[in-house]
């Protein structure tokens, strides 16, 4: 029998794992047979085709969660080599080996790298981050939209609500409320909204509720970490000067509550 | 989900005391000691008007204990729900969030310190003047102490202008915070200049 040249060129992993909510954490090695322009997910199925970890034995193939697998949904975030970042686009070929690969440690985990994201949407939810348009009768188009807002407004549109920066967030955590950039984002967004700006008091009264956005701390690392570029600082001071406006309107009184 | 809460409006609070009157305070308490630099008399002169002032003990009280108070104690609460991450994310504005918290929990203790080893022993019977500071700082332990928490004070007011600026919404645009992050440099470099020469001319 012949013997042609194996491909011994293979790929290290360390992965922390956790089995269930409750249980803790540990690291598995695992090394995988290289591919030429893997990124991290394709590394993940190699090893949930084969779950088998450096040492030879047999495990548990490792979870994680993903969708799009073009950075546009947000759910494959975690955080490898220390970056929290999505790992569809994070190639492998760019990364020191072992490569590390860690859940998110703002967020719950529900299993490995998969995460509980339910804090963020929450606060979503809270803070009322859509246009509302239903109603008994049919409200006719909305006011048009300037351009100058439209650009503004596509550029924090294009939040995935991925998770990044609260992650990266130093007062994000299990000791305080805060909710983090996405949202205080997502209220500049609507509330620049011609039709979402009819309820901006709703949304800013929200902002200024328990984990609102006082308790920003400035530290900057989310619209250094957004991996879409979003200007989440300039969002949050812009929600900072609003909220001012709105404490004094509320408080001294005002006919222009609402633009 | 609740609506507005009382948390909003004392984190409102506290950035607008660390400024007013705790920031004015500042400049000017380092600016009296400054005139140390110019003889012992002139000090004694300046530190004498400040400790007549007609209801000098109401202004304290109004100006400086209760706001220092309420802002150290909840800047310490503050400080503490943090989780710092400076080791994987070490830009400049994560630094200066973390040196803020440390800078201020020092400011808290020295100042602690300072109130009672100075305006403590004047209701003890002391005399606050030249001879007084000249004592403490002539031991090397409270001349470090001093020098330190000089500048971590001083730190901690010219980053808190920083973010000043963005809690009460004046600065939005990055180009804006860009200036204001010079500014208060600048700031830093100037008030705590002033107040190192006013300790060393104690020394």
């Amino acid at each position: 029998m012949s013997t042609t040249a194996t491909e011994t060129k293979t790929i290290k992993l360390s992965i922390k794992r956790q089995e269930n909510p409750e249980a803790s954490s540990y690291w598995e090695e695992f090394e995988i047979p290289y591919r030429p322009n893997m990124n991290i997910i394709s590394a993940l199925m190699e090893i949930q085709r084969n779950p088998v970890n450096a040492k030879g034995q047999k495990t548990t193939a490792v979870t994680w969660d993903a969708s799009c697998l073009e950075e546009v949904c947000g759910a494959c975030s975690m955080v490898i080599n220390g970056n929290a970042r999505q790992s569809c686009t994070a190639l492998v070929d760019q990364y020191q080996q072992p490569i590390k690969l860690e859940p998110m440690s703002t967020f719950p985990v529900v299993r490995d790298l998969q995460v509980d994201r339910s804090f963020m949407f929450d606060n979503l939810k809270r803070v009322q981050a859509w246009v509302p348009i239903d109603g008994t009768y049919d409200l006719g188009p909305g006011p048009r939209m300037p351009e100058k807002k439209r650009q503004i407004a596509y550029e924090l549109s294009k939040c995935m609500s991925c998770g990044v920066c609260l992650e990266v967030c130093p007062n994000v955590n299990n000791k305080s409320k805060f909710m983090g950039a996405a949202p205080i984002s997502q209220v500049r967004l609507f509330n620049l909204h011609p039709t979402g700006s009819m309820t901006k008091n709703e949304r800013l009264d929200a902002l200024m509720g328990t984990g609102g956005i006082a308790e920003c701390g400035m530290a900057q690392n989310c619209v250094e970490a957004c991996p879409k570029g979003i200007p989440l600082t300039t969002s949050i001071a812009s929600m900072q000067r609003e909220t001012t406006f709105h404490m004094f309107k509320s408080f001294f009184g005002s006919d222009h509550e609402v633009n | 989900m609740s609506n507005q809460d009382s948390g909003f409006y004392i984190r409102r609070l506290h950035s607008l005391l660390g400024v007013i009157p705790l920031g004015v305070f500042l400049i000017q308490h380092l600016l009296v000691n400054f005139t140390a630099t110019y003889s012992e008399e002139a000090f004694n002169f300046a530190a004498g008007i400040m400790g007549n002032l007609p209801f000098v003990i109401l202004l304290e009280i109004f100006i400086i204990y209760l706001p220092i108070l309420f802002h150290g104690i909840y800047g310490i609460y503050i400080a503490f729900t943090a989780k710092n991450n400076v080791g994987r994310y070490g830009t400049y504005r994560n630094w200066m969030f973390l040196l803020q918290r440390i800078s201020g929990v020092i400011a808290f203790i020295f100042i602690a310190v300072h109130v009672y080893q100075t305006r403590i022993q004047v209701f003890l019977g002391e005399e606050v003047n030249f001879q007084m500071v000249e004592q403490i700082v002539a031991n090397p332990f409270w001349l470090v102490f001093w020098i330190v928490g000089v500048v971590a004070t001083v730190f901690h007011f010219a980053n808190g202008l920083w973010t000043f600026m963005i809690t009460w919404g004046i600065t939005q645009s990055p180009k804006s915070q860009q200036i204001m992050s010079y500014v208060a440099i600048f700031v830093f470099l100037v008030i705590s200049t002033i107040g190192l020469m006013a300790i060393f001319a104690f020394v």
